[in-house]
Order: C-alpha cells, then structure tokens, then sequence
C-alpha cells in the first residue's frame, strides 16, 4: 500500500526507538498517523507507550529511528514541534494553587493567544465546560472529572495540530468518560488530530484507527472493525486480550 | 516483631536509595569538619596594617623593621597621607594604620615623650582590638629595648597564663560539640519530619495507616533508619576529631554515645511534631531550617557566648534541647568528666526527649482520629 | 516579552496564595534580624573570673578590686583554694582563675619580682585569648602603678600611644553583624526557596506541561528568577530598615550602591539557587545540597571569623563564593560609607557570579531529556 503524501500525515515514525541501558522501552515502531484522525495507541502496562508519546512530544530524545511530528523532526526541531501540539500527561499538570481562570490565561498567555482571545478563549471554555460558578475555585479543589476535561481544554486552548493524550480518562466515571469523548470528536472536527492512549477497550473502538503496543513493539494496527474480523473476534477487549497475553513485561 | 523488621527493612531502602541526600549527610560533617579544623580560627594573624610615616627618621625606621618581623602584620606599602590612608580603609585594603608623627625621634631623644597613634578599623570591633592591643605590646618591646641601658624594671609582676584543656589553642576545640548538635538535628529533626511530611503530600501515608500496623509501628519503623544514619554520623565526626584533628576524647565513649541518643530520641521527636503541623515538604523544610537550625546555632553556646544573651532571652538556652547536649559533649569529650558531673543536664535532656515525643505522639494520634 | 509576562504573572500568584510560605519569607527573617544580633554576640565582655587570694594583703585586695571594676570580668567567686576554683571551671561558671600566692605583697617588694597564675578554659578560642589578654594587661596596669610608688622618675624615653577607633568608635558589636546577619538571612530565604522552586514542579508534575510549550529556556529562568529577586529586595528593605529602627544603623555610604550591589548579589545567588534545582530530582534533595553549599558560602564568608585568618588556600576558596564578596561589601558601604569605586573590584566578581550561574541553570534546564 503506498503511504499518503507527507502533508496529509500528522504523525509518521519509521522504526523509531527508545533505549535505557539494557532496556529497550520501545523498539522500532512504525505508524503515520493523518490529519484529523483519532488514534488510539493500545498496550498494556509497561508496554511502551508513555516513553513513545514523550519522543513525539520532543520531551524525550529517540535513540533510534526517524519521526516527525506535524511535519517536524523529532531530533532536531523540537521547539516548532511544540508550537503545534498540545499534551496531556498521566499526571495532572494544570496548577493546583491557580484558579481555573488563572490556569486558562497563564497556558494560553505563554501560547501567545492575544488578550481579545484569551477572554474569548476563556469564556468559550467556561461555557463548554459548564463551569460558571467555578471559574474562580482553585483548581485543586475540583473533582477528578472536571479536572480531565479542564486539562484537555487547556491542552488545546492555542488549537494545535496534533493533541497527545496520555490515558486522559483514567479513574473516571463512564458518563464523564462519554463527555470527555465528545470534547474530543468536537476536536477532530476542527481538523485537530488526536493521539490517545487508553486502558478502555470501549473506547478503542471510538478511534478511526487503533495500534497495539506490546514489549515496545507494535504488533497491530488498523481500525477496530478490520482489528477484529483479521483476530476473528467479537469486541477489541478480545483482540486486546489475544496479543498482550503473549507478552513478557508485567506490571 | 517480624512485620516490623520487614517494615524497617523497607525504610531503610527509602533511605538509602537517595544517594545524594546521603553523600551530603555524610559530606556535611566532614566538609564542617574540615572547615573548622583547617580554614577557620578567629586567631587574628597576617592582618594588613599601613604604616602613615612622617617622621622618617630612625626611630620611625627601627620600629617598622621590627613590625615588618611580625608574622601578625603584614606590612603595606608606606602610606605618605591621610587621604591615601582613608581610601585604603574604605577599600578594605588595610586593617589598621600606624601613623608617625613629624620629628618623633627628636621629641623622643629630647623630650622623652614620643607620640603615636594607631588607627584601628573598628567595624570588626574585636579585631581591632586584637590588632591594638599587639602593636601597643610591640611598641612597648621596642620602649624596652631603647631603656635596656637602665637594666632590667624593679617590682615586676609575671603572670604565668595556663591553658586548661587546650593548651595548644586548637581552635576547633570548641566547635566539635557545635558541629555534632548541628549535624544530629539536620539528620534527625529535617529529615524525619520532610520523610513523613513527603508520604503525606504523595498520599502513601494513609496507605500505611490503614495497614494492619498500628500506628505507632508506623511511626518506630520511620525512625529507626535515621537513628542509625545520625549515629553514623556521629561515629564519623568523633572518628574525624581525633584521627584528623588530634582530639582526643578524654571521657567514656560508651557514655557518649548513651547521651547521644538521647539527644536523638528529642530531636527525632521535633521532626514527627513538625510533620504534624505541616502539609508540604516546602513548608517542612523551611521550618526546620530556618526555625530550627538557627536557634541551635544562636542559643547552644558553640558560636557565641550565652553570657552576652540581653535580659529577655536569657531563658532560651534552656529551652534548646542542643545546649544541654553541648554542654553534656563538651564536659565529657573534651574535659573527661564522668557522669558524676553531667548528671543534672542528661536528667533535663532525658525529660526534654520524654516530653517531646509524648506531645508529638499524642499530636499524631489526634490527627489519626 | 509577552510570554515573560504570563510567567510572572503565574508565578506571583503562586507566590501570593500561600500564605504560609510568604510568612516565611517575610516574618520569619524579621523575626530574626530581631533576635539574631541580641544573641549573635562577640564583645567579649562579663568574663567569669573565679579569684584565689592567698595573700589577704593590700596588694592583692587592690589588684582584685581593679580587675573588678575594668568592666571585662565578672567576679563569680572567691575560692579558698586552687583546686575548688578549677571546679568551678570545670562546671562552667568560671572562665578564668586567677591565683595570687602567699606571700605576693612582700615578695614583690622585697624581691623586685613575683609570679601569678592564671588558668583559662582555652575550649574556647576566641573568648580564652581575649580573657587572658586582658587580664594581662590589666596586671600590667597595676604593676606600673605599683612601680610608681616605689619609684619616682620615669623610665628615659617613653612612647605615649594613643588609639583611635574608626567606623565604630565604641566597638559595638551589633554594627558588625548587623548588615551581614542581613545577607545571611537573604541568602538563606532566596537560596532555599529558588533551590525548591523547580524540582518542586518537577515533582508535582507541571513542568511537563511547560517542557512541551514553545516556552524559551531563557524565558522560564527569567520567570523563576525575576520574582525572587523582587522579593528579595523587599526582604532586604525591610531588614534595612530594622537596622535602623532598632539597632540605629544608617548606612554611612550611598543607598543606591547598596542597593546595586544587593541586586547583582541576589541575580547571582538566585541563579544559583536554580542551577541546584536543575540539578535534583526531589525537594529533599534540593533542600540538603543548597543546605550544604550555603552552610560552606556562610562559614567561610568573613561573618564569624576575619578572612584573613585563613590559610591562603582557604581564602582563595571564599573569594569564590558570591557571600563572601557581598558580606564585605555591606560592611564597608554601611559601617565605612566606602563608594563605587572603592567596591568595583568586588561588584566585578559579582556581576562574573551573576553571569555564569545563570547561564550555567539555562544550560542545565533541558526542556528534551
């Protein structure tokens, strides 16, 4: 199959690897992810997939391999890659001691958002996030939920290209899974490119197309509908299951 | 009994996996040590004086040559005015100034009386009069001699000066007990309170506290390695004062050592008391640092003399668990004493740790209800 | 410039919503410069002396008296024998024994010569040599007095010495520690709370948010450096103007100067604070080696004990130090009015200090690991 020309590509890493001493935490992944798609980038635990995401967010050097990111070099153009993606890691990172206001105008701030669009920014988010009354609570007293859905936001709040979801939904509840869902589709649908990683196989199958990572190494990719008839199996927890059970690491 | 072995064990990988927190537990003692044995002595020596000459005559000349043999001074190069003096003073170039007057030989042969003057920098009062009081005593020499003619002065008094227990003036004496107070209390109050503190920031205390432990298990298990590391320390600072700084300890080791954990039961104490009253390890740290480390070093009576304390703070050494243990270190390490003579401080000290670590527990079972 | 703003603008509000913390920057160092100089105390002076008269003679009584009355001792008591008096050394109340022999009055009449003894507790350096040395001198006083008595016409040539005390001409104590005791409380809030900032986002988790930023390296140093430095000169303010208000210190030199000077110190000081929190990888890390370095910069600085004391190798290592340099300079600024140009060498070392530590802190930030 010929690859799609590199403009329409978000995403395109070719055997791209990560080595601590002995360790290979990812080794040799391939995928190219398009404008506009969400990907869901599957594996178990250890299996690779947090140190993957942070060469692609220039957080990390590769050892190995080749990427780029919004059409940009991973080894050498980490900077222009940060102008145009958002990040959402595994540990909450907004402050704790900024309201939620605060936290808005400082990430947008350091994007370079004008103030006419920060305060139309704010207010749009506030709006869509149902958080009036909260706007000026400290961010540390919010549930868990709102946090999640706060963080995404303000992870794209300067509309990047490409916006790297670290297991957003962890510890959630399924109805504020399902809205934090929407928020994402709402993205996709301004052209914004997502790459989410997640333990839920329910939401695999809201991805157009899923990898499956397992002892660093990529052993599936397509869309979940193609997953399951090639793994002859009803659900994505089931063609999940098939493919980590071989795998070595643990927890 | 075997859950808490099991469970110190794990503490003590806590402890020591950090292994530049560790390298600075032990560096800090030896650094201090060091410091105070090699780089540091408020002996005052090879301090820049001017000389402001305007007499130029013989005498003027005689009694410099005999400065200049002084290893006290340094002599700086023949100042010729007063300006040039001052400037030399607001550069912080010179120390003191001896100034000649004209004719100084001529009154003195003719006259009898010579004038001079000494024109000490006073902003470090204590030097200056260090420094004031050896030139007058060189001045004086150079008198002597001019009068030797006459013979040796009737009606001399010689006072013979003895040095108790430091004969040799060895400077860091005195700092020994200082450094070990400082240290126990950095290794056992800072630390034991920025552990808790830290379990308690990442939530894994409460893991602990639900656990079949009790309580006081918990808390036993958090200590022990600290108790262990700051007696560590306190065997490398005893190892360093006498194989490095030639200290000896004249006292029962074993009696030291007895003192010492006492000593580190009160401080062990402060830092879960602390941990008690903080949530952040900012906080934790800043507290016990600022909070903590400089009353020891105001109020033990290592670095300045307790006698000078004004009215009102007069009771606080009493009230710093460090003074009683520098007292108790100071008469056994350095002036051999037994326990005959420590007796009262090692009561107060014990009764110290006693309260403390009934509040601090009494404290932390409070917060568990 | 815009994003610069956002960043300070963030990091003061942090800085402002925890109260805790800003009662640690503000009140805690005033508290201190408070209490510190009342303890911090060198003037050697109420000196314990514990007397052993064997004499019972006018003599002897007069020498007691006048050493009663010289202002330096503090007659603790008058012991019946040698003996008991070393035991009042031995528990602390005395300093110094001074021993008069039978026989001391008529010898020194009949003999023309006569000996005393002193005993100092020498644990203590500084106290034990200026003890002696007065007490010495004091003898000596008496022994002129004495000699006068006996003997009309003076000595041939004399040498009358008179000493002036410049800067300070009533050697207080507290106008030399006063303005360093400043810096040291500067250094400890700026070091400590710069050492933390960083790791303390590190540890929390945000500074992932801002590595994958298109945020300049230069950009988030000037963020984390330029509120600290704001309120380290309000800290240095309000320390000024304690110094005034209470302890009646006016600087002597030009405000803008000190202030100057202040600013290069604390650029430098704080880019050290982030160059260690670079460097660590948890608060308690963080903590222990600003701890230790800022332990050494204070020792060795000049605050306690004159630079020149120390061997040159010593002494080399001070100048390396940012502390040392502003220490000095306070002094000569407040206590001797001394200018720009008498203080350029060292505002050149500051500014070099300045320059490479930051540097060194935007090199070793990475936002890519």
């Amino acid at each position: 199959m010929q690859p799609p020309p590199a403009s329409a590509q978000a995403i395109v890493c070719h055997e791209l690897t990560k080595q601590f001493g002995d360790f290979r935490a990812v080794d040799k992944i391939t995928l190219s992810v398009a404008q506009g798609e969400i990907f869901g980038f599957l594996g178990a635990n250890g299996a690779g997939k947090t140190t993957a995401m942070r060469m692609l967010c220039g957080l990390s050097y590769p050892s190995a391999g080749q990427a780029t990111v919004a059409g940009f070099d991973v080894y050498r153009q980490q900077e222009k890659i940060k102008q145009n993606i958002g990040y959402m890691s595994q540990k909450f990172s907004l402050y704790e001691n900024l309201t939620i206001l605060e936290n808005i105008e400082f990430f947008g701030g350091i994007y370079g958002l004008s103030n006419q669009q920060l305060r139309a920014k704010s207010e749009e988010l506030i709006t869509t996030l149902g958080l009036h009354k909260e706007a000026k609570k400290l961010v540390g007293s919010l549930p868990l939920g709102w946090k999640q859905k706060l963080a995404f936001s303000v992870a794209i709040i300067h509309e990047p290209k490409i916006v790297f979801l670290d297991e957003p939904t962890g510890g959630v509840d399924p109805v504020t899974r399902r809205q934090f869902w929407d928020l994402i589709y709402a993205a996709a649908d301004r052209g914004i490119t997502n790459f989410v990683t997640t333990h839920y196989m329910d939401e695999a199958e809201y991805c157009n197309r899923v990898s499956i990572m397992v002892d660093g190494r990529v052993e599936a990719l397509d869309s979940p509908a193609n997953l399951k008839l090639q793994y002859h199996a009803d659900s994505m927890d089931e063609v999940f299951y098939q493919l980590a059970r071989g795998a070595q690491r643990g927890e | 009994m075997k859950q808490l072995l099991v469970f110190i064990r794990k503490e003590f990988y806590h402890v020591f996996r950090d292994r530049r927190t560790l390298l600075i537990l032990f560096g800090l003692p030896t650094v201090q040590i060091l410091l105070f044995g090699f780089a540091l002595s408020s002996e005052v020596k090879d301090i820049n004086i001017a000389v402001v000459d305007f007499a130029r005559d013989n005498a003027s000349q005689q009694l410099i040559s005999k400065l200049q043999g002084s290893t006290r001074f340094r002599l700086q190069r023949a100042v010729l005015s007063y300006p040039e003096m001052e400037t030399a003073f607001r550069r912080n170039t010179i120390k003191a100034a001896l100034v000649f007057p004209a004719n100084f030989n001529v009154d003195l042969l003719h006259t009898g009386h010579g004038q001079l003057q000494i024109i000490a920098d006073a902003s470090d009062p204590n030097t200056a009069t260090t420094i004031t009081n050896y030139l007058t005593a060189i001045i004086g020499d150079y008198q002597q001699e001019l009068n030797q003619a006459a013979g040796p002065l009737p009606y001399q008094i010689i006072p013979e000066t003895r040095m108790l227990y430091n004969p040799d003036m060895n400077g860091s004496l005195n700092f020994i007990p200082g450094v070990l107070a400082l240290v126990l209390m950095i290794v056992c109050t800072t630390l034991t309170s920025v552990a808790i503190v830290r379990e308690k920031e990442l939530g894994t205390m409460e893991v602990l506290l639900v656990s079949p432990f009790r309580p006081l298990l918990v808390l036993i298990a958090k200590a022990v390695p600290y108790l262990v590391l700051s007696l560590l320390d306190f065997t490398l600072i005893l190892l360093l004062s006498v194989f490095v700084l030639d200290v000896a300890v004249r006292g029962s080791v074993l009696l030291l050592y007895l003192e010492t954990t006492v000593f580190i039961i009160a401080c062990l104490s402060l830092g879960l008391l602390i941990s008690n009253v903080t949530s952040t390890q900012q906080m934790a740290m800043l507290l016990s640092m600022m909070g903590m480390m400089l009353p020891t070093l105001l109020f033990t009576g290592y670095m300045f003399p307790l006698e000078n304390l004004p009215v009102f703070l007069r009771w606080a050494p009493n009230v710093v668990p460090a003074h009683w243990y520098y007292l108790i270190v100071k008469a056994v390490m350095l002036k051999g004493l037994g326990f005959g003579a420590i007796w009262k401080e090692t009561l107060i000290l014990a009764g110290m740790s006693v309260a403390l670590l009934g509040i601090s527990l009494r404290n932390f079972n409070i917060r568990l209800a | 410039m815009r994003i610069l703003f956002f960043l300070l603008r963030k990091e003061f509000r942090q800085i402002f919503r925890d109260k805790s913390i800003l009662a640690v920057i503000f009140i805690l160092p005033s508290i201190q410069l408070v209490i510190m100089p009342q303890a911090a105390n060198y003037d050697v002076k109420n000196i314990n002396l514990a007397v052993v008269d064997n004499d019972h003679s006018s003599y002897s009584r007069r020498l007691i008296a006048k050493v009663g009355s010289s202002g330096y001792f503090r007659i603790v008591a008058a012991s019946p024998s040698f003996k008991q008096g070393l035991r009042l050394v031995e528990a602390n109340t005395a300093d110094l024994v001074l021993e008069i022999p039978a026989g001391f009055e008529r010898n020194l009449v009949r003999e023309g010569s006569q000996q005393l003894s002193l005993a100092v507790d020498a644990i203590n350096g500084t106290r034990a040599g200026l003890g002696g040395a007065y007490l010495t001198r004091i003898i000596g006083d008496f022994n002129q007095a004495v000699r006068l008595e006996w003997q009309s016409p003076a000595p041939a040539a004399a040498i009358d010495v008179t000493s002036s005390n410049w800067y300070n001409p009533l050697g207080e104590y507290r106008f030399f520690m006063v303005p360093a005791i400043l810096v040291l409380l500067l250094t400890m809030v700026g070091g400590f709370l710069t050492a933390l900032n960083i790791v303390r986002e590190k540890e929390i988790g945000t500074i992932e948010q801002i590595n994958v930023s298109p945020i300049r390296k230069w950009q988030f140093i000037l963020g984390k450096l330029i509120p600290f430095w704001v309120l380290g000169m309000v800290v240095f303010t309000i320390g000024l103007t304690i110094a005034r208000v209470l302890y009646g210190i006016i600087p002597v030199g030009s405000i803008p100067v000190l202030y100057l000077f202040a600013g290069v110190y604390l650029v430098a000081l704080l880019g050290f604070g982030l160059l260690i929190s670079t460097y660590s990888e948890t608060q308690v890390q963080a903590m222990f080696v600003a701890f230790f370095f800022i332990m050494i910069f204070i020792l060795m600085s000049g605050l306690f004990t004159s630079l020149d004391s120390m061997p040159p190798w010593a002494r080399y290592i001070a100048y390396c130090s940012p502390v040392t340099h502003f220490i000095e300079v306070v002094r000569m600024i407040i206590l001797k009015g001394s200018s720009l140009r008498d203080v350029s060498h060292q505002l050149g070392y500051e500014a070099i200090f300045a320059v490479v530590l930051n540097t060194w802190a935007m090199l070793n930030y990475r936002k890519t690991t």
